[in-house]
């Protein structure tokens, strides 16, 4: 190449990997976002496509097997002494769940105020959710493996196929609980060591990492509702 | 307004998340009133959209985001509606396979112990 590239309007344009995003971007900024909302939105659009196969190829198996599905409303019943109350300890995750939902939409609310005190408090709060929610789906995994002899290839209550859809889309859930837990401390721990504030005191960060949060308690919901309650 | 971030009244915030806890509460019902059949199953979904919806919509704010963004977000998950018709004939075609070839299931489930 003996001479730089020009634009039509005569400017010279860079080479190597810099004009190929400077190309491709056309200076152009297509969201009218901070770019990191949008980096998170686009995020949780291909985690929606990964739960989405999940939950798919768990309608796949549930419809193509000829032995019966387990009763999952007796499987996941509890005893607290008396006669076992049906699904009882998923129902009380799933508050538990939605009250850190809660707390994280404070959190931004009081971040946006620039409430430090008050921000730090309420994703304190959101991750000890988080934290007990991972704890008792960890009990409930116990009880499984343990006492009802679930595994992934098979079960004594019925179709083979419980086992492995109920280890993989609860297990990746989890995992998604137990990243979100740290990443709401660390950006937390942040917000009260003034961390923002050398970055010109923008709480953008915290509404980002709320969406974060608020999507693992969507992907709850799909969950709560196909696997357990159909 | 989305250059300055996004703020809202708490009030809405508030009756959100109770609205959330109602809408748990019925789904639930759904379950321990033991509802069977195309009851069960709307409900199940009526609920579920619901609240997807207000966790979308009002939670991660995408109530007040520019229509770009909501479509961009919005539209693609879709597609997983055709995903879901294949894969229910695929499994219909399965199904029907292995009760051709093999017979009904001889399985004898047992009751979980609590």
């Amino acid at each position: 190449m003996s001479e730089a590239a020009m634009s039509a309007s005569g400017e010279v344009l860079p080479e190597g990997t810099k004009g190929v995003v400077q190309d491709f971007a056309s200076d152009k900024q297509a969201f009218h976002v901070p770019w990191g909302k949008a980096m998170m939105w686009i995020f949780l659009l291909s985690d929606t496509f990964i739960f989405s196969c999940f939950l798919v190829s768990y309608m796949t198996v549930r419809i193509s097997t000829a032995d019966p599905w387990p009763v999952v409303s007796d499987v996941f019943a509890l005893s607290f002494g008396g006669d076992p109350i049906p699904l009882i300890l998923i129902a009380i995750m799933t508050f538990v769940l939605i009250t850190s939902s809660g707390t994280m939409a404070m959190a931004v609310n009081m971040g946006y105020r620039k409430d430090r005190k008050k921000t730090f408090w309420l994703m304190v709060a959101t991750a000890a959710l988080g934290a007990t929610f991972v704890g008792m789906q960890a009990f409930e995994w116990t009880k499984l493996i343990v006492d009802e002899g679930v595994r992934p290839w098979g079960n004594p209550m019925g179709a083979a196929q419980f086992g492995s859809s109920f280890f993989m889309i609860t297990g990746f859930h989890g995992l998604h609980v137990s990243a979100g837990v740290i990443y709401l401390l660390v950006v937390a721990f942040r917000v009260k060591n003034g961390f923002y504030e050398k970055r010109g005191g923008n709480y953008e960060i915290v509404e980002i990492a709320g969406l974060y949060w608020h999507f693992v308690d969507l992907v709850w919901v799909f969950i709560f509702a196909f696997f357990y309650l159909w | 307004m989305a250059q300055e971030g996004q703020q809202h009244p708490i009030a809405i915030y508030l009756w959100i998340w109770g609205l959330l806890f109602v809408v748990s509460f019925f789904s639930y019902m759904v379950d321990y009133l033991q509802l069977q059949g195309y009851l069960r199953w709307s409900l199940i979904l009526i609920f579920m959209f619901l609240k997807a919806g207000f966790i979308i919509a009002i939670f991660m704010h995408m109530k007040w985001e520019r229509l770009a963004l909501q479509l961009a977000i919005l539209v693609p998950p879709v597609v997983i509606l055709v995903l879901i018709g294949l894969m229910a004939l695929e499994g219909e075609y399965t199904f029907l396979t292995r009760i051709e070839f093999f017979g009904e299931s001889d399985f004898v489930p047992s009751t979980p112990h609590h």
